[in-house]
């Protein structure tokens, strides 16, 4: 999220769309419950009509798979009105803080000209070859001047700036158009267009709010393009009951993805070394010339601190080692990332390339798509490792229905592992908050932390190294590893922030970190979350009692301030507006700001676009409020400009980088039942065909019915967590699909009877609940059916039932390899 | 103005200390006047803690005694959840209690299952992690890469993957990212990608 759950309060007009957060967010539907009582408006934009819907006070029903036609046609609403209205947006907005009035490349030519491409695409139309599914984005940059600073068409009216490529590529997305791809009745359309729109006045913030029902797509990525771009348009980015506000599913997959358990990042987002960053010195350069060069005086470009942050890694990891030296430790990649990805791992694993794993609280058996296939996989193991509370699927992959034992060779271990409340450490929330929670009593039996876990098996390895040798056995030995028999996590908590090694002391912030090996920090965003007392502000030394205990000054994570203040302790008597910010309640990445961009909210001279709810305002002197992105003065008074993580120091309409075009373009589901009503480009041109014999896609004259998965507010995930706590399986005991009763009628399906519901690679038995929640759709004039099934259940467990996942493809969008769970096709039938 | 509990109780400590009592944790006073003063039998071990479900970051407080979580409800102090709970928040005393006495479900021992076997056995701890960091090793030695196809040297393994780490918390996330990066991992990977 750019902002945080108690923001929303803030709004003016809530746009839930690929999310359902009366259900899967409760908590944070006492901040739109909040805003609604203010006056605020809730859009809720979904295939089915959910609890969300039923609080909104507008919903549209959406085809699975048609949100960038949607917000498409909402984006090209939004800019026929700003022509014809202008002063009810906020133009100085645009025009400053984004890239509308940057000049493109004049050889670059869009989706609008290309039937769907954009320029560089190196195959042809509907290209099946992966090796061409690809773009040359050469003709996708800036045009610069001779000092390498972008050039700008300030009057917007160029024909090669992005205001006017984003007219062109829109002009498409008409309301018959978009109507026809997405089956939401017109007048709704056009309700929640002009409703929207109405958030881009100077003053007003709109929020979207998403979940993974945006990101599940073979162009998931692109979705969330399509609504930046919405927001950008109406100046919603940095402000408060702004932002695009991802709501995020498990309790730490926010602080997970910070210290980057994933392919292609390192803790704090830095690059996983490819092959040819042959030193660190190439490493370094690649990424900064890579991505984040930049001339413009007034763009702060943070990311030029990046070395320093990558040497502090290093310093973290290799603290007695030079760091240069360091840096040849650590593996280097050759194939696109992508292909080092979830999916890419089961995928090498079905072929038998994959020999151990570990499954450290997942539960892929459940959770990974085309779980047979997935299932299948992992018989190849030679063994596997599963940290768990529990005995799931993964762990008895061996033993599941269908299947003989004494056919799978596979060696598995279970390790039993303590529940939050068993152990001591802390957790980062969807808003970014790391928050510090405590160890009630002691693990069950013989159960250990994983942090215990790891330590014990790293422990292991070491020693085993020193004795016997091995592989790059000098970079095993240098790994700093002193955790004791019994590791703490607040000492491990400390590492995360980082010391000053000459003097010994926790670093006070990662402004301060150096690339000369002086410094440590095992994850730079984390740097300032425990500091020195000494280091503490006025307020903190005033208020001690806002951390627990005297182990833990200096923890922010741990902070308890109850009063709602900014920071420094601005307080309402100082004219702080109680904006919910909470600056002294537990910690948030970067350096406590608790609304990213907030540069963004104020304009060229430091006053906020929204005075009744600012985030940040110049008071002649100083900032007042939130953290702000850097302290340096308004952009008019000596500052810059306010999206300081990109290069350009604004925000991004145009998008340089991204696998399958710069803008984003409608395309079908992999598995769709009509043809591509804008384009002749039927699928996103750039992601992987995987085609294993277990990798079958349907087609819809066998399949004709679109389906797609959800969560219940009762269970969670892949069920291990709520399938075992028998209040919970009371309350939803079995395993059901959502059927339209106009679709039921058609098969001879009853409420409470059971049906088979089948793809191309799997079926599930389940129980029909005939609903009107689902509703037919007419698309492009015909009828289409969609139907929807919960994901939690399994084979193991207090509750069983068949898992929706055996249905769903092993196939990920073009960026970043998220499975497509929710939109595919399948048929339905009475069991 | 809406008062918050929080903001009721320092007022009115403020205004007439000594009437109005402030229940902390861990307290064994009563409240004051109204509502009615609940005495308390016994102290009990309370600690605050995060619900472990959605990324809402949801406030709790755990009441555990003699191996049992007895009480588990939602922080009233927390700025989010302001004491509320969901479903599943509501439920979670009984991810480690159900009736008074361990959920059976748990997973209290490490088991380890032999190739071909039809079922686990109980093991010790020591065995368990000998025989996975000996497994570890020899996996990563024996498919270890010091140079890739096109010359570049890439000191990785292919051979081990490993996947999760959403439900563990930030401490645990780096050191295990730490212990697979500084061993060679490439395929390193968890919920957020899917």
């Amino acid at each position: 999220m750019t902002n945080h759950w108690n923001d929303v309060a803030n709004s003016d007009c809530m746009l839930s769309i690929g999310s359902n957060p009366a259900e899967n967010h409760p908590a944070s539907f006492g901040w739109i419950t909040l805003a609604k009582e203010r006056g605020a408006k809730l859009i809720s934009v979904d295939p089915r009509f959910t609890r969300t819907s039923a609080k909104a006070d507008i919903y549209a029903k959406m085809r699975s798979g048609t949100d960038i036609a949607f917000i498409g046609g909402m984006i090209k609403y939004v800019l026929d009105d700003m022509e014809a209205n202008p002063t009810n947006y906020n133009m100085t907005y645009v025009r400053e803080y984004t890239n509308a009035a940057l000049l493109i490349n004049p050889s670059f030519q869009g989706a609008d000209v290309l039937d769907g491409l954009f320029s560089g695409y190196a195959g042809v139309q509907n290209e099946t070859d992966n090796a061409k599914r690809k773009y040359d984005k050469s003709t996708w940059q800036y045009q610069f001047d001779g000092s390498g600073i972008p050039k700008a068409d300030k009057t917007l009216q160029d024909p090669n700036c992005v205001f006017q490529i984003l007219k062109r590529h829109f002009s498409r997305y008409d309301v018959d158009t978009v109507t026809k791809i997405t089956g939401t009745p017109k007048e709704t359309f056009l309700e929640i267009c002009s409703t929207y729109a109405a958030t881009g006045a100077p003053g007003k913030s709109g929020t979207i709010m998403y979940a993974m029902g945006t990101t599940q797509h073979t162009y998931g990525t692109q979705n969330i393009r399509s609504y930046a771009i919405l927001q950008f348009l109406l100046g919603n980015i940095g402000l408060c009951g702004g932002g695009i506000n991802a709501m995020r599913g498990e309790s730490n997959v926010q602080g997970s993805t910070d210290m980057c358990l994933l392919a292609h990042i390192l803790p704090g987002y830095l690059k996983q070394p490819i092959n040819s960053d042959t030193s660190l010195s190439v490493h370094n350069n690649r990424v900064l010339t890579g991505s984040y060069t930049n001339n413009d005086p007034l763009s702060l470009n943070w990311w030029k601190n990046y070395p320093k942050y990558m040497v502090s890694l290093l310093k973290a990891w290799y603290s007695s080692t030079d760091h240069t030296t360091a840096y040849t430790y650590l593996p280097r990649t050759t194939k696109p990332y992508t292909d080092y990805s979830h999916i890419a791992i089961f995928e090498a694993m079905y072929e038998g390339a994959i020999k151990g794993l570990f499954c450290w609280g997942q539960n892929p058996a459940v959770a990974g798509p085309n779980a047979n296939m997935e299932r299948k996989a992992m018989e190849n193991l030679e063994w596997l490792v599963v940290a768990e509370l529990w005995e799931t699927e993964t762990a008895a992959f061996w033993k599941r229905p269908g299947v003989n034992p004494s056919d799978i060779q596979t060696e598995v271990f279970l390790l039993p592992a303590a529940c939050s409340y068993e152990k001591e450490g802390s957790v980062s929330n969807s808003g970014r908050w790391m928050q510090w929670r405590y160890k009630a009593l002691d693990p069950p039996g013989e159960a250990k932390p994983d942090l215990w876990i790891v330590n014990g098996i790293m422990s292991r390895l070491k020693a085993l190294y020193a004795a016997e040798g091995g592989p790059m056995s000098q970079g095993v030995a240098a790994v700093s590893w002193s955790y004791g028999e019994e590791p703490d996590p607040k000492v491990v908590a400390k590492e995360v922030n980082g010391y000053n090694l000459t003097t010994g002391k926790l670093m006070a912030t990662f402004g301060a970190l150096k690339d000369d090996g002086t410094t440590s920090s095992g994850n730079w965003l984390y740097c300032n979350s425990w500091v020195e007392p000494e280091n503490l502000d006025a307020f903190e030394q005033a208020h001690l009692d806002m951390y627990p205990g005297t182990d833990y000054v200096g923890n922010r994570a741990a902070r308890r301030y109850g009063v709602d203040v900014g920071n420094g302790g601005y307080s309402a008597a100082d004219g702080y507006k109680e904006v919910g910010l909470h600056s002294y309640w537990a910690w948030c990445w970067p350096v406590n700001r608790r609304i990213i961009y907030n540069r963004a909210s104020v304009d060229l001279d430091g006053n906020p676009w929204d005075a009744t709810q600012p985030v940040i305002a110049w008071n002649g002197s100083t900032w007042k409020g939130d953290v702000p992105d850097g302290g340096a003065a308004p952009m008019n008074q000596g500052g810059y400009k306010p999206f300081i993580m990109q290069a350009e120091g604004v925000g991004r309409i145009f998008g340089k980088g991204l696998a399958d075009g710069p803008l984003p373009e409608h395309y079908e589901p992999w598995e769709s039942p009509v043809s591509n009503q804008m384009s002749g480009t039927q699928n996103d041109p750039a992601f992987k065909i995987w085609a294993s014999a277990m990798d079958k896609k349907g087609a819809a004259a066998n399949y004709p019915i679109v389906c797609t998965t959800y969560r219940l507010v009762e269970h969670w995930q892949a069920g291990q967590m709520t399938r075992n706590l028998p209040w919970n399986v009371e309350l939803q005991p079995d395993m059901f699909v959502e059927i339209s009763e106009e679709l039921a009628a058609e098969k001879g399906i009853v409420n409470g009877g059971k049906v088979i519901v089948e793809t191309a690679r799997g079926s599930v038995e389940a129980v029909a609940l005939v609903t009107k929640r689902f509703q037919p759709f007419q698309i492009n004039g015909s009828t289409v059916h969609q139907i929807g099934m919960p994901w939690h259940w399994g084979y193991t467990g207090l509750s069983t039932g068949d898992s929706a996942n055996m249905l769903t493809p092993h196939v990920g969008d073009a960026n970043t390899m998220i499975p497509e769970y929710k939109a595919f096709l399948c048929n339905v039938r009475k069991a | 103005m809406e008062l918050s509990r929080r903001d009721f109780l320092k007022l009115s400590g403020g205004s007439t200390a000594g009437v109005f009592v402030v229940w902390t944790l861990g307290s064994d006073k009563t409240l004051g006047s109204w509502p009615k003063a609940i005495p308390l039998h016994k102290q009990i071990g309370e600690t605050s803690t995060i619900c472990p479900y959605d990324a809402s970051g949801c406030g709790f407080i755990v009441g555990a005694e003699n191996g049992n979580v007895v009480n588990l409800e939602g922080d009233p102090d927390h700025p989010i959840n302001r004491g509320a709970a969901c479903a599943k928040g509501a439920s979670m005393a009984q991810l480690r209690t159900v009736d008074g006495a361990l959920n059976p479900w748990r997973a209290t021992k490490p088991k380890y299952r032999a190739p071909g076997a039809s079922d686990w056995q109980e093991v010790s701890w020591d065995w368990a992690l000998d025989q996975i960091a000996r497994k570890f090793k020899d996996t990563r030695d024996d498919y270890w890469a010091t140079t890739d196809d096109q010359g570049y040297t890439v000191n990785r393994t292919e051979g081990v993957a490993s996947i999760g780490g959403a439900a563990l918390d930030n401490e645990e996330c780096y050191l295990l990212v730490k212990m697979l990066r500084t061993m060679g991992l490439v395929y390193v990977e968890h919920q957020a990608r899917i």
